[in-house]
């Protein structure tokens, strides 16, 4: 999230889309009904009414799939109409930036396509340079390549009617949302858009993600209170284990894991350090170096010294542009080319999509480390239904997982604040927490390398690493420590001594902290922040619902991400009303700012709001995507349509796939496969369900699978409430119980009638009767950039069953 | 909603009352006074208005002294599941879990809990916990019981094995890459902060390149 939960009730429009806020993170949603007391208008553009449509205004549903048209269409209804923030876009976005010739845009098709690799070139769409090597900037926007006017044109096309044919919301429920969201464009009026995995999980999942903050910077939503784009993370701690980069390509702190062309340090920061020519420009990853350096420091300790590249060829390497992302991994796991490994807390036989193939390739396995709280339908995979134990090779080592309240540490939320938890009981029978298993663990591996020795015994044997797993003391060691006595201003502190905030980390070996993002959480001044409980706020705070002084947050405790853009270039807030931050004329008061800097009227010392941006600038137009500079309509891998009005290119050129005799694909608008299928979790089940089918209680009120079908399909197919029904992709077969509800209606779309179903994926034959993993369906298409599987659209047959066995 | 104006009842008593007992002060165990306050606006939550009540925390601390939760000790957790992350009290007498609820005191969830917040007790007593180290032999077709050292022991060996035998220390274009793609690591999002660099030092450590947490699920 760009901004935290309290601050949505400071909203005027609360657009949630790809998400069902009220069903799936509840208690978060009474903020968006704060901002409803307030007078803030609620719109849920969603497949199906939930419970969040109940509660907004109105509920516009949407064909899954059709996410960027929906948003296209906005953009060109606020371009048209000229309903954008001008001062906001003119002094903070790259609207001005002229595009080099090289980019081109035809039927679809960026410039760059190569059909062969699926791949494009990105260097074709640079912005043009200057002689300096900085970007030309055309603020007359006379040039027709400046960012702004391709915009323009892009989503020239964008129409209503186009939107409407594509997406099946009439144009009359588009107008709808245009106009209330569209409203916020005004420097008091701050909209705020929420989402979850409706939108990632697609194949054009971060385009999704992109067009919506094309839409907020329009309207000048980023930086302020009620504003942002927020995502509703899902997993407890994905926040923060997605900050400690537990990710194939990440170390920790958002940087890349090396790749085989970076040999050295140098290589490595020349490659992922940025450099501007803007004076006015943060550019904060200039700073990269110092957080590597502190990182591997972190890691390595006394081994790790400047001449040594702080031991930075230790690190695995990739090749470049591998991608070891799961579904890759399982891919080769099913090709029989993985021997081992570990499964921790995540239960892929049920959760990953297109899971019968998960299943089979969980059986090349040699052997299986998994720590769960309960038997999943992952650890217990050698003797699923209609398999014969005897014929699986897999050693199983299954470790009994502590339960959150009987271990200490912190999590980050969605909102980013670092909460603290106490042991409050000690683990069930022999249970651990994680890192209990693995510091005995690596540390035997240790004792095996300095008896036998073996292949690169180092990395292991010269880390910094411990005997015995104390939560607090890698509390500490995240933040990270002086490693040479230093001076901080006036202030001596210590080798060993914690460092006070990232602006003290160093590229010399003099610092370490295992996460830069979180240096200034633990402090010799102040303690543990994650454990502050002290509600006090300024007034100012007061007004927007700031708690500085409760748990800490991340970078530097502040709490909404790009707060410089939410004042004008003189540090006066756009909406004195809600103001985040105010220059008062010496200082910053209000939220922690962005930076110390002064407001940009200060030529010299003032900077530009988006200071992780290379130029300080917000980008409307970005070449970082590997599926193109602007977002653009593709159907999802399996549509039920063969052609669509924006391009010939029916579905993403670029998406990624596996070819193996189990992904198979329906064709497009494929007769035997005609319905289209989204899939979602449960208020009383998490996720895949592991945990909470083992709660009595909660089994009890959501106890099997269904499928929620309108009346007319209902019909159609012979189908009443209650009846089993067979669910059938062109990858696996489902069981479930008929739901006819009035909360899925028919779409019209380009015409003809096109029917979605819906099924949460909660369900596991570990827990009996109660049906078997949806995702069976669900399909191996990936987006480019990401590698998420498009498990929220694809494309099912259905028929009454005559006989049910997965549910009883 | 009833929940909804039971807790604005509760916010609103809490600033009406001294400051000594409204609680926000910074240490986890909270005074005496507010719990036993909290346990008298609990007893509202069920009927009584405060003004019945009149703040009488003799009369409140009469009826707490009946709750299940009376001499318990609280202890400040986070709910397990969804990244509201709302923070919950545990209440341990005994060493063992009486009850949890959440912490009205915490400005996110201001005390609420949904459905699986509120089920964490039943979570946490329901019967089919994993409490001992298990193992599946090849072609085996039951779980048989193990320690905890023998069973790191043997997976120590295999980590170790395969690591020795497919490390690649050169590609072929001879760059140093050490890095060992026999081996894979799949979650987690449900670990703290502190496993989290735990684990993804000892990966990369181990030379693993093939390491994904739920981000993508
Ligand atoms: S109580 Fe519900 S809303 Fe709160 S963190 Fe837990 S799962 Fe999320």
């Amino acid at each position: 999230m760009t901004n935290h939960w309290i601050d949505i009730k400071n909203s005027d429009a609360v657009l949630i889309i790809g998400s069902n806020a009220a069903e799936h993170h509840p208690v978060a949603f009474k903020w968006v009904m704060r901002a409803k007391e307030n007078g803030a208008v609620l719109m849920h553009v969603d497949p199906k009414f939930s419970r969040t449509s109940a509660r907004c205004d109105f509920h516009v549903p949407l064909r899954s799939g059709t996410d960027i048209p929906f948003l296209g269409g906005m953009i060109n209804y606020i371009l048209e109409k000229e309903l954008f923030f001008k001062e906001y876009v003119f002094n903070y976005t790259n609207f001005a930036f002229v595009v080099g010739k090289d980019y081109e845009f035809n039927d679809g098709l960026f410039s760059g396509y190569d059909p062969k690799t699926r791949k494009y070139d990105q260097s074709k769409w640079a912005f043009e340079k200057g002689p300096d090597g900085g970007p030309v900037i055309d603020e007359t926007l006379k040039n027709e390549r400046c960012v702004f006017n391709l915009m323009k044109k892009h989503y020239s096309r964008y129409t209503l009617k186009t939107v409407s044919d594509v997406t099946g919301v009439s144009a009359e429920n588009l107008l709808r949302v245009y106009d209330a969201f569209c409203a916020t464009g005004k420097p008091d009026k701050a909209g705020t858009i929420m989402y979850a995995l409706g939108w990632t999980q697609h194949t054009v999942g971060v385009q999704n993600i992109r067009a919506s903050s094309l839409i907020q910077l329009l309207l000048g939503n980023i930086g302020i209170a009620g504003g942002g784009i927020n995502a509703l993370r899902g997993e407890p701690n994905v926040q923060g284990s997605t900050d400690h980069g537990l990710l194939y390509s990440s170390l920790p702190g958002y940087h890349n894991l090396p790749v085989s062309t970076w040999q050295t340090l140098a290589d490595y920061n020349k490659a992922n350090t940025p450099v501007t020519t803007l004076k006015n420009s943060a550019n904060w990853w200039s700073n990269r170096p110092k957080y590597v350096a502190s990182l591997l420091k972190g890691w390595y300790g006394d081994a790790a010294t400047p001449e040594n590249d702080f031991c930075y060829e230790y690190l695995p390497k990739l090749e470049p542009g591998e991608d070891c992302s799961y579904m890759y991994v399982m891919d080769k796991m099913y090709h029989g080319k993985i021997k081992g490994g570990f499964i921790f807390g995540v239960n892929p036989m049920n959760s990953f999509s297109n899971t019968n193939k998960m299943r089979a390739a969980l059986d090349k396995l040699d052997w299986l480390v998994c720590s769960e709280l309960h038997n999943s339908e992952t650890t217990d995979n050698w003797q699923r239904p209609g398999v014969d134990p005897k014929t699986k090779k897999t050693e199983v080592f299954l470790l009994p997982s502590a339960h959150r309240i009987e271990k200490a540490g912190t999590i980050s939320n969605s909102g980013r604040w670092l909460q603290w938890f106490d042991k409050a009981v000690e683990p069930g029978g022999q249970a651990r927490n994680f890192a209990d298993i693995f510091v005995p663990l690596i540390n035997k591996i240790r004792d095996l390398y300095r008896k036998e020795g073996g292949t690169l015994p180092d990395p292991l044997l010269k880390m910094h690493w411990t005997e015995k797993f104390e939560p607090e003391e890698w509390t500490r060691r995240i933040n990270g420590f002086f490693w040479a006595d230093t001076k901080v201003g006036d202030k001596e502190y210590k080798r060993g001594q914690l460092v006070p905030a990232f602006a003290q980390l160093k590229d010399d070996g003099s610092t370490s902290s295992l996460n830069w993002v979180y240096a200034g959480s633990f402090t010799e001044e102040a303690g543990n922040k994650s454990k502050k409980r002290d509600a006090s706020q300024t007034p100012m705070q007061a007004n927007i619902g700031l708690f500085p002084n409760w748990s800490w947050c991340w970078p530097v405790n502040r709490r909404v991400l790009y707060n410089r853009a939410s004042v004008d270039l003189n540090g006066k807030p756009f909406n004195p009303k809600r103001a985040v931050i105010e220059w008062d004329g010496s200082k910053w008061i209000g939220d922690v700012p962005d930076g110390p800097w002064p407001p940009m009227a200060d030529k010299e010392m003032g900077k530009l709001p988006f200071i992780m941006t290379k130029d300080g600038y917000a980008q409307f137009y970005g070449t970082g995507r590997l599926d193109g500079p602007f977002p653009e309509h593709y159907e999802p891998a399996e549509t039920p349509l063969d052609s669509h009005p924006f391009s010939k290119q029916l579905s993403s050129p670029v998406y990624k796939f596996h070819t193996s005799d189990m992904d198979q694909m329906a064709k497009a608008a494929d007769p035997n496969y005609p319905y289209v299928l989204t899939t979602y979790s449960l208020t009383e089940h998490w996720c895949g369900g592991g945990e909470t089918r083992n709660v009595p209680n909660l089994l009890e009120t959501e106890p099997q699978l269904y499928i929620e079908m309108s009346h007319e399909l209902a019909k159609e197919k012979g189908i009443n409430n209650g009846d089993g029904v067979i669910v059938e992709s062109a990858r696996g077969r489902v069981e479930a119980i008929a739901m006819v509800t009035v909360r899925i209606r028919p779409f019209t779309v380009m015409g003809k009638t096109v029917h979605l179903v819906g099924m949460p994926f909660a369900y596991g034959w570990t827990t009996p009767k109660c049906g078997d993993s949806t995702n069976r369906l669900t399909v191996g298409a990936y987006d480019p950039n990401t590698t998420i599987p498009e498990s929220k659209a694809c494309l099912v047959n259905l028929r009454k069953a005559d006989k049910l066995t997965e549910i009883a | 909603m009833v929940a909804r104006t039971v807790w604005q009842a509760r916010q609103k008593g809490l600033q009406t009352f001294p400051d000594s007992v409204r609680g926000f002060n910074k240490e986890w165990n909270m005074k005496t006074t507010r719990r036993s306050f909290l346990k008298l606006m609990g007893v509202s939550a069920v009927g009584l208005s405060l003004c019945q009540l009149g703040f009488d925390l003799e009369e409140a601390q009469a009826y707490a002294s009946k709750l299940k939760i009376e001499g318990a000790k609280e202890v400040g957790s986070v709910c397990p599941f969804c990244s509201v992350c709302c923070q919950i009290i545990a209440y341990v007498r005994n060493g063992k879990l009486v009850s949890t609820e959440g912490d009205p005191d915490f400005p996110v969830n201001e005390g609420a809990l949904c459905a699986k917040g509120a089920a964490l007790f039943s979570m946490y007593t329901n019967p089919h916990r994993l409490t001992k180290p298990l193992y599946r032999a090849p072609h085996s077709d039951k779980w048989v019981e193990k320690d905890w050292d023998w069973t790191l022991n043997q997976i120590a060996r295999r980590v170790k094995d395969a690591r020795d035998k497919d490390m690649v220390l050169k590609n072929e274009k001879g760059q140093t890459v050490n890095r060992v793609d026999s081996l894979f690591m799949m979650g987690t999002s449900h670990a703290s902060n502190e496993e989290c660099a735990v684990i993804h030092q000892a990966i990369r450590s181990l030379g693993m390149v093939q390491m994904d947490h739920q981000a993508r699920v």
